[in-house]
């Protein structure tokens, strides 16, 4: 005779603090927060992870992941991590960094971690938009949006274009790893996911600098629904931001995780 | 016979976004307007049979907030 | 040991790597280069870390990730690369992490020049950095005893969790001298108990400045005003040279406190009582000991490589008790002793005489006339 038994599908992982987020409903830096805890959990680095938290929405990141955690200067994470790193190289160091720490006010400090093939993994969310202060416009933003700083939309005449972070770093060779994914739906979750894992398989591996770039929502700044949000990703950010695999180190190119 | 799913929602961690709600294949999820959680969000349930325990609820929630539990059959 | 021949800034190198500084992270900048190209060939072969940055802003930020491991670090700059790490050296304080930065001077603001000045006075020695914190400052005056303060600079940033600025100035860095290298000290085997390493059978441990609620970062800026009572209560160090019956005491700092002293040895040789009080740490001043420097003395003569930055704090001290006088050289331009000596004959001249009014003022007119003799 069969008997039923209760299989568990999906909890909570480990490596997530159990706080509850400031982030606003729907926001999906808790999506990629709970990535690479479940990353962590799954390649057991929780008891040597030190991750770097930036300055922006997610300034608060350390509260939220239960493994060690510093607070950098705004921008300055990768360096930041790198003083860690060569502390304690035998350590997993993280950043977790947004697009106006990454791309506009870090942009010196990401591009020479990368450029020294630094071991260090960085997740970086590109949400179009400085969250904290309010919805200004951030380097990723894109042209022809609204923001509280270009409230006649991003004019590409006196504002400039989008920044392409992970087409730029890729073209370095200090790094190992650099991809671009996005959190707009279940599947795409997924792939965003295993990036993160293939980007800690590339510092426990020592094959250099290791990046996942993850389009992100931002309903409120947005102002739009959560899952209009979503749409929006979908609609008008996957195609300035092209998905896809910037730089893969031929070893992880064929790890199967 | 449907394969037997079923959630648990942690109602601190829920912010009631909806995203789950959207994602769900079987469309048996909903925001509980007769709830609030301790934040004030109506909270995500079940509001119909059907769960498979996909799982893809809990893939798209924000807030890790979802157990998802799926019923295994051991022959005896 | 046998003194050995060397540059300041090797020295300095050579005692920070004894001293058991395990990560450097820099950028180069004159007139304090050779201390990262001492470190750039020393700190590989022992094994430890050396970074050069891409900028003094990554630099220091390197140092504070360094820094929250409990490892002995530290980066060395001057002027115009200090001020770029000021961010970093207040994220520091208000992480409350220990490190070493020393500034080797330079004429200045802006780009300035590369020649020896003391114009970062404010700077290094009331902070410089953003927010409510207290940097302990050590200014030595010789090659030798910048050796010895390196490893103290270690010793009390990790006894108060403090930052710790060193100043030299270019003629420290650049010249040699013979100096003794204290022996190689081991380095530190376990992390303090709040430094990060992995939350490995033990909680997490967080590093940060932040205190979102007011009410906790105004406890933590009373915890470290506390600790910095402690300091001052605790750590002050000075050198006085013939103060005991000085009726001239001459109060200067590094360099001009070097250079002072050969003018006080000359004025001695011809029966004047000079002498020199020497801080040797600048935060905390030694308040208390130049407030009884000035119970014994006629007159006070404060020479600077500044506008009168100690000036200010001198004064302060002495609150109008004895008269005050200044005597400075600006712009990267060292006063030479005979300058000083020069100063002190007219003070001892006039030793009775009423005090300045303004003594800064005062030397302005002295320097000017000095100025269209030397020009």
């Amino acid at each position: 005779m069969a008997i039923a038994e209760p299989k568990i599908v999906y909890q909570r992982p480990t490596s997530l603090a159990t706080r509850v987020t400031h982030y606003c409903p729907g926001c999906t830096h808790g999506v990629a927060h709970r990535l690479i805890a479940e990353v962590l959990d799954e390649m057991e680095l929780r008891e040597k992870t030190i991750g770097v938290a930036p300055v922006g929405c997610s300034v608060f990141a350390y509260n939220y992941f239960d493994h060690d955690y510093v607070e950098a200067a705004h921008g300055r994470a990768p360096a930041m991590a790198t003083g860690i790193k060569r502390m304690l190289p035998k350590n997993t160091v993280y950043t977790y960094q947004g697009d106006g720490d990454l791309a506009s006010i870090g942009m010196a400090e990401i591009m020479h971690a990368a450029a020294r093939g630094e071991n260090i993994t960085v997740v970086f969310i590109n949400n179009a938009i400085y969250g904290m202060t309010g919805g200004q416009m951030a380097p990723t933003t894109l042209p022809g949006m609204v923001t509280t700083s270009s409230p006649g939309g991003r004019d590409i005449e006196s504002m400039g274009y989008p920044v392409r972070m992970a087409e730029i770093l890729s073209t370095l060779d200090g790094a190992g790893y650099v991809v671009r994914r996005s959190l707009h739906d279940p599947n795409n979750i997924r792939k965003a996911k295993k990036a993160i894992r293939l980007a800690f398989e590339t510092q426990e591996r020592g094959l250099g600098f290791s990046l996942v770039e993850l389009l992100s929502s931002c309903p409120t700044n947005w102002k739009l629904s959560p899952v209009d949000a979503l749409q929006f990703i979908e609609d008008k950010m996957i195609p300035m931001f092209p998905l896809g695999d910037y730089k893969v180190n031929p070893e992880i190119g064929k790890l199967r995780v | 016979m449907a394969i037997k799913g079923w959630i648990e929602v942690d109602e601190l961690h829920c912010k009631g976004c909806g995203l789950c709600v959207a994602a769900c294949p079987q469309n048996v999820m909903s925001l509980d307007m007769e709830r609030l959680t301790p934040k004030g969000y109506h909270p995500v349930h079940l509001h119909a049979d059907g769960c498979t325990g996909c799982g893809i609820c809990a893939i798209v929630c924000p807030d890790a907030a979802l157990t998802v539990f799926r019923e295994a059959k051991i022959k005896a | 040991m046998a003194k050995k021949l060397y540059k300041g800034n090797e020295a300095f190198a050579e005692a920070a790597i004894r001293a058991g500084c395990e990560g450097f992270f820099g950028y180069p900048i004159t007139p304090s280069t050779e201390f990262l190209e001492y470190m750039a060939k020393r700190m590989p072969e022992l094994g430890r870390a050396f970074v050069q940055a891409e900028s003094e802003v990554a630099a220091i930020n390197m140092v504070y990730g360094a820094a929250c491991t409990g490892k002995r670090v530290m980066t060395a700059s001057s002027s115009p690369g200090i001020s770029l790490m000021m961010e970093g050296i207040s994220y520091i304080a208000g992480t409350e992490l220990p490190c070493v930065v020393i500034n080797v001077m330079r004429g200045g603001p802006g780009l300035g020049n590369i020649a020896p000045s003391q114009g970062d006075y404010y700077q290094m020695v009331k902070g410089g950095g953003h927010g409510d914190y207290f940097p302990i400052a050590l200014a030595p005056s010789t090659v030798q005893e910048a050796v010895d303060s390196i490893a103290l600079a270690f010793d009390l940033a990790e006894k108060y969790r403090s930052i710790v600025h060193i100043l030299v100035d270019g003629n420290l860095g650049q010249m040699m001298e013979p100096c003794e290298m204290p022996p190689m000290q081991p380095l530190r085997e376990t992390p303090p108990d709040w430094a990060v390493s992995g939350a490995k059978g033990r909680e997490k441990r967080i590093l940060s400045s932040i205190y979102i609620d007011p009410p906790d970062e105004e406890v933590t800026n009373l915890r470290l005003l506390k600790r910095w009572m402690e300091i001052e209560a605790s750590e002050v160090r000075y050198d006085e040279l013939h103060t005991e019956d000085a009726e001239i005491a001459i109060i200067a700092f590094g360099t001009a406190g070097r250079v002072a002293s050969t003018a006080v040895r000359q004025a001695r040789a011809e029966g004047i009582k000079a002498g020199l009080f020497r801080p040797i740490t600048l935060a905390p001043f030694p308040k208390k000991e130049i407030a009884a420097l000035a119970k014994r003395t006629k007159r006070i003569l404060v020479v600077e490589m500044n506008t009168g930055m100690m000036l200010d704090d001198v004064s302060r001290v002495i609150e109008g008790k004895v008269p005050i006088e200044f005597y400075g050289r600006l712009g990267g331009v060292t006063p030479l002793p005979d300058e000083i000596y020069d100063e002190i004959m007219r003070i001892s001249h006039n030793i009775d005489a009423p005090a300045p009014e303004n003594p800064r003022m005062e030397w302005v007119t002295r320097l000017e006339k000095i100025l269209e003799g030397e020009n």
